[in-house]
């Protein structure tokens, strides 16, 4: 269960989470909506530790576990994973080593054995053809030359392969055409159950018509403003974020 | 006012190598009146200084400080460097203390050797100051032919400093290769040692044309060594020099290379990365000649400093009248990860052919803030995150290495360096 308690967070100085409280039970998936600028990525990156958000106030805690005293790498040890709005280039990184550093960091850290390279490649190709990725995917360099879609799918692979506890995904349907749309829906449905918890943040609806989230939260300037099921995103969708805003104001 | 000037500790050190080859000189093998005129050239010169446009980066000052002596003595025994030595197979001749060891050495079959004298060849040039010295006490080395047409396969030419003397000792050793047309060979060098010494190496190649010389480097001398390296390629017509230089060890290094593409299409790659830690410098200077038409040279060097270490790149690429359709591109990169590191870059272009495509650049930084928390997010600790990028960050220097077992020679020697620095 991820437990958010008014949490604030500053970004150079500047408060952009002004007390978010938010809670989500083990195994669902719960969406997160904005405009922009409401604070959507900062939630996550506070949630992932990145550097240069200073939380000011609250908590957030993972199963009692105090994530924000952890470092990244810890949190990712703990099962949560990020799937970045923008994913981050790494050349010079062939895509099937880093996969494997990472998925072996993760298992050292739970007490699990490592994988091999032999190992690796078999879970990893069932995993791309789940995602209907060419093979070709895991030699080339960590998203370098990647379209906008591949590297979406590189990172619900990456989500795939690390089996995260908790994920938090950031905008992952932007720059999406609707046929990866709905293989990235089909990637993150496959894992849904009762050990995958998640927090989809999306600017639009369309992606919810594809992962149908247990709840919907909107965030307005730092605040989640209302929270209802999913009929609150077609309600969104038909009425635009402002009458909401003007409505909760 | 008018007192004296005191000598300068450059002035003293050149007096006492020039007093060493006053006492030696009787006894050095090979052509006397190259030597004589190099010793003449040398009590004139001395040893390059600070003012000089070509060693503002690199002080030779604390070369000076150090009385060094000829290695004199019985054999020295290195079995511990020789266990050090990366396992790469193949024939090699094996230099201890600049001079040639059949014991230790493995004669190729392919081409022909000699040793026992320096390789002075026709090669003179006393405009340069460090070369004039190696050729004033020049004891050894090793004259390499390929006939024309053979591939030679593999050869490694090793150099080790003993450390077994009880004072510091210089060696200048004096190679020539000389591959005839369409040979082609790769020569794997790598220079370690143990306690204080001066390296000072001078090659000279010949490639012919058609000809193809790969030339890996591995410069893992002692912490407390001295290197000064210089390489002369001549490179003919579609001939190519194919040049590779990793730097790890050493105090105070540089490696000169000069470069001639003198026939049409010739083509030289002088890549390097330094990598340094502590209070080492280590500079590669390059100058590249382009004499011909439609010659190429590609430069990619890559830096990686740590602590107070400094770093140095010079590259001149002069583009004769007539060297039409050049193509010269040079690059140098730098991760500084520490705020007491430096990195001097110095890109000269002179270009007198009005039909050339010439580039270079330079870039400087740590590591991107950004691919470290991406790692970091999937679950690799920082130490290792930062070790991922900086492999990273070499590689496109690393990757195009065709050796397999020089490549990985390097690989170790790298992640052996990674894990001495506390970064």
């Amino acid at each position: 269960m991820l437990e958010i308690k008014g949490l604030t967070a500053t970004v150079d100085g500047k408060e952009i989470l002004k007390g978010i409280d938010l809670v989500v039970p083990q195994g669902e998936v719960h969406a997160i909506m904005g405009p922009n600028g409401s604070g959507k990525s900062t939630l996550s990156y506070v949630l992932s530790g990145r550097e240069g958000y200073e939380v000011t106030g609250g908590s957030a805690t993972y199963d009692g576990q105090d994530l924000l005293a952890l470092a990244p790498e810890e949190r990712a040890a703990a099962g949560l994973f990020l799937a970045f709005q923008y994913p981050v280039e790494l050349p010079g990184v062939g895509n099937a080593n880093f996969m494997r550093t990472a998925l072996n960091a993760v298992r050292r850290a739970r007490g699990e054995p490592e994988l091999d390279a032999v190992q690796f490649l078999k879970r990893a190709r069932a995993e791309l053809r789940r995602l209907s990725m060419a093979d070709d995917m895991l030699k080339r360099n960590v998203n370098v030359g990647f379209s906008g879609g591949e590297k979406k799918r590189n990172e619900v692979l990456q989500m795939a392969i690390l089996r995260p506890k908790l994920a938090i995904l950031d905008e992952t349907d932007s720059g999406l055409d609707i046929d990866a749309l709905k293989i990235v829906a089909e990637g993150v449905n496959a894992l849904r159950g009762p050990d995958f918890t998640a927090v989809v943040i999306t600017h639009y609806q369309r992606l919810l018509d594809h992962i149908v989230p247990d709840r919907v939260h909107v965030l307005a300037d730092g605040r989640i403003i209302r929270s209802g099921g999913p009929e609150l995103a077609h309600a969104l969708e038909a009425g635009g974020y402002a009458s909401m805003i003007a409505e909760a104001a | 006012m008018n007192a004296v000037a005191q000598p300068s500790a450059l002035q003293v050190r050149a007096q006492d190598f020039l007093a060493r080859y006053e006492g030696l000189k009787d006894r050095l093998p090979g052509d006397a009146a190259v030597r004589t005129a190099a010793a003449a050239a040398f009590a004139r010169t001395g040893l390059p200084g600070p003012r000089e446009e070509a060693w503002r980066y690199t002080s030779l000052r604390p070369l000076a400080e150090i009385g060094f002596r000829e290695p004199l003595g019985p054999l020295a025994d290195c079995a511990a460097l020789l266990a050090g030595l990366p396992a790469i197979e193949g024939p090699r001749l094996v230099f201890v203390d600049g001079r040639f060891r059949a014991d230790l050495s493995a004669v190729p079959s392919h081409v022909t050797v000699r040793t026992g004298t320096p390789a002075f060849g026709t090669l003179a040039r006393l405009d340069e100051k460090l070369v004039t010295l190696n050729t004033m006490l020049a004891e050894d080395g090793a004259t390499i032919d390929v006939a024309e047409g053979i591939d030679a396969g593999t050869l490694l030419l090793i150099s080790l400093g003993s450390g077994s003397h009880s004072h510091p000792v210089a060696f200048h050793p004096r190679h020539a290769l000389h591959l005839s047309p369409g040979a082609s060979m790769t020569l794997i060098e790598i220079a370690m040692g143990a306690g204080t010494y001066l390296h000072n190496p001078v090659t000279s190649i010949t490639v012919d044309a058609a000809a193809t010389l790969t030339h890996l480097r591995i410069q893992n001398e002692s912490p407390d060594a001295f290197h000064l390296s210089t390489v002369y390629a001549d490179v003919g017509a579609r001939g190519t020099y194919d040049s590779f230089a990793l730097t790890l060890g050493g105090r105070l290094a540089r490696m000169e290379v000069h470069a001639h593409l003198h026939g049409e299409k010739a083509a030289a790659h002088l890549n390097a990365a330094q990598l340094l830690g502590g209070n080492q410098h280590a500079d590669f200077t390059t100058v590249v000649a382009h004499d011909a038409p439609a010659t190429a040279s590609r430069q990619t060097v890559k830096n990686v400093l740590t602590g107070h270490a400094r770093g140095v790149f010079q590259g001149k690429i002069e583009v004769a009248r007539v060297a039409q359709k050049t193509d010269g591109y040079q690059m140098n990169q730098a991760l500084l990860l520490s705020p007491d590191a430096e990195i001097d870059s110095k890109p000269q272009l002179e270009i007198y052919a009005d039909d050339v495509k010439c580039s270079h650049g330079a870039t400087v930084g740590d590591l991107d803030p950004d691919q470290l928390f991406y790692l970091r997010s999937r679950g690799v600790a920082q130490a290792e995150a930062r070790s991922i990028l900086v492999r990273a960050f070499l590689s496109e220097a690393l990757d195009p290495i065709v050796h397999e077992e020089a490549r990985a020679a390097m690989e170790t020697a790298i992640t052996a360096w990674w894990e001495r620095q506390s970064v």
